[in-house]
């Protein structure tokens, strides 16, 4: 292939012409526009995205801080006057300010741990269930043993080391949630392996890593996608029950569980402290589910 | 190595299976699916390999060239041994031989487009060329294979089965290879797209001078592109020679009944293999 670089100038040329070529439809493409057709889905990405949008930008506008203390309003229902639009907490702090940092805390808490499970689980399942043989099993065996063991305990261990510090708690909940994404994508791999496409790109000389990662990995986007929509409000979850036991998030800071949990305490002397995170929480797992559900549909492999 | 030396030489190769039986004590048969082959390819030769479904054409053409593990015998390329190579020498030997496939669209990578698709041959061989220059080798191979430049940037569920074929053969040939193993390339696709891409393959074996290694199950295909011809019957070679030779005057019971199973235009000449059927069906009658 050498001597042909001196060709660069006419090389160029014509390449400009072929970066005009038109642009094929991705399965990616056709997926998305599946999704958009499904009613459903599009309401929740909008909820979503609008429940997103103003929880990060909306604190910046508003009369009181999360952890601001107003010392003539504690315990008091919504006020207008006062720019309490959902009420304080026994504290004085403004139920809608602790809201809307409760619900940045339990999306950003669930977008961390979701990413790294998928990273990790991606990674190991496609590996194990690529390379196959004793490799596969010693990788699944150990995948067993972590199911094995109980959550709370690395949970507890994650603290000790981490301290209270809910991302870096978060980052290790990741780590713990790739375990069924990791069975999930091995299992895919396997049958994905078979195809003649993997055969073709072996016959060619590919690596295993390139094979991997080039022709493995990016045909699992469907059950991976899916998967992860699940995780995502199963985070939420586990987050509360963990804030609960008073090893998530830690005060001043608060999150969707925390709210909820301390709300349900007070809901018939106080209901404005319960209704807004709770109407919030039921919302997202209501979109996420029915997102994941549209995203299953888009993504079906038999409309291929 | 001189002129007339073949450039692959098969011996005794032997590809077996072992089959779990299950039981608690990893009980295995052993499927015997290639036996003792051997044989020789020359350069710029095709030579035809059929045997009806399951005898062992696919196993044999992926042990050859080492995709599958042999059990025993030697593959000798240029004089040295595939079974033997170091994964570098390996990985050098996949430049020389390439593959096309049985089905079009599944050996092609659905998230890929044509462009990755044809060049990633050349991007893994040769590292040091340019996108740009990629790009254009790509192109000037899809219009060899009858395929618009246009194309490049449309994915494979946008072609038709001739096309991605086409694709197949391109990202075959990117590379120079000195031999292609064309496993059931033509099976899948309709009788009118095969005849193309049969006609596409001689074609471009005329202007690069590869060898081709061409299984079919279908006599009739092969006769048209082979030179030599090896039957194939439950593993074993049971019959090589010239292709009009083995056509016209098959030796073995099988191979005469792999021709006579071949349905042909002229009435009269079905008229005769009807007879050969019968009588082979008599025959078998009379020696069970
Ligand atoms: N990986 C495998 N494990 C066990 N048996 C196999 C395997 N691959 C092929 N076989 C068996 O080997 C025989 C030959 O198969 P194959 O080479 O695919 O035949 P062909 O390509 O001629 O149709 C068949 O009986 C098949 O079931
Ligand atoms: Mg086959």
């Amino acid at each position: 292939m050498a001597g042909l670089t001196s060709r660069d100038a006419i090389l160029t040329e014509y390449n400009q012409q072929l970066l005009n070529a038109p642009k094929g439809r991705s399965l990616a493409q056709d997926a998305v526009r599946r999704l958009v057709a499904n009613k459903a889905a599009v309401f929740s990405i909008f909820l979503l995205v609008t429940i997103l949008l103003v929880v990060f930008i909306a604190p910046y506008f508003l009369p009181w801080g999360y952890s601001q203390v107003d010392w003539a309003n504690i315990r008091k229902p919504p006020n207008f006057e006062a720019g309490h639009f959902m009420g304080t907490d026994q504290n004085g702090r403004d139920m809608l300010a602790r809201t809307m940092q409760g619900t940045q805390m339990s999306l950003v808490v669930a977008g961390v741990a979701t990413l790294v499970s998928v990273v990790i689980g991606v990674s190991y399942g496609a590996i194990a269930g690529y390379f196959g043989g004793r490799i596969d099993a010693v990788m699944m065996r150990f995948v067993d043993i972590m199911y094995a063991l109980p959550y709370i305990l690395f949970v507890i261990i994650l603290v000790v080391i981490f301290g209270r510090n809910p991302i870096l708690l978060f980052v290790g909940i990741g780590c713990l949630e790739w375990l069924t994404m990791a069975r999930i994508v091995r299992g895919q791999t396997l049958s994905l392996k078979e195809r003649e496409f993997v055969e073709a790109a072996r016959a060619s000389g590919a690596s295993p890593w390139s094979i991997i990662f080039r022709h493995i990995v990016p045909n699992l986007t469907g059950p991976v996608v899916i998967y992860a929509t699940l995780t995502i409000p199963e985070i939420i979850i586990t987050e509360s029950f963990l804030s609960y036991l008073g090893l998530g998030v830690q005060e001043p800071q608060t999150s969707l569980g925390t709210l909820i949990s301390q709300g349900s305490e007070v809901a018939v002397a106080l209901p404005w402290m319960l209704l807004g995170p709770a109407v919030i929480l039921v919302a997202m797992l209501i979109a996420f589910t029915y997102l994941g559900d549209g995203l299953r549909d888009a993504l079906d492999p038999k409309d291929r | 190595m001189s002129e007339n030396e073949p450039i692959l030489k098969v011996r005794n190769l032997s590809v077996h299976f072992n089959i779990p039986t299950g039981g608690i004590f990893g009980g295995h048969a052993v499927l015997k699916a290639v036996k003792d082959v051997s044989f020789d390819l020359h350069a710029g030769e095709t030579l035809g390999i059929v045997g009806e479904s399951g005898c062992g054409k696919s196993t044999l053409s992926r042990a050859i060239i080492r995709l599958i593990h042999a059990t025993g015998g030697e593959s000798m390329w240029m004089g040295k041994d595939i079974l033997k190579m170091s994964p570098k020498e390996l990985i050098a030997l996949r430049k020389d031989i390439q593959m096309i496939f049985q089905d079009p669209l599944a050996s092609l990578n659905p998230r890929m487009t044509a462009a990755q698709i044809i060049g990633e041959p050349l991007q893994i061989h040769y590292p040091e060329v340019s996108k740009a220059e990629r790009t254009a080798r790509v192109a000037e191979m899809m219009a060899k294979v009858g395929l618009t430049p246009e194309m490049i940037n449309k994915y494979p569920h946008e072609f038709s089965g001739g096309q991605c074929q086409r694709i197949g053969i391109a990202r075959a040939l990117i590379t120079r290879p000195k031999l292609i193993v064309c496993d059931e390339a033509v099976s899948a696709l309709d009788v009118s797209v095969q005849a193309q891409v049969i006609n596409l393959l001689m074609d471009l074996q005329k202007e690069f001078g590869v060898s081709l290694l061409f299984i079919a199950h279908d006599i009739a295909v092969v006769r048209h592109i082979a030179q030599r011809i090896m039957v194939l019957y439950f593993g074993e070679v049971v019959e090589i020679g010239e292709s009009e030779q083995v056509v016209m005057d098959p030796q073995h019971d099988y191979t005469k009944k792999l021709i006579a199973s071949v349905p042909v235009p002229d009435p009269k000449e079905e008229m005769r293999r009807r007879e050969v059927r019968r009588k082979l069906r008599r025959e078998a009658a009379a020696a069970a």
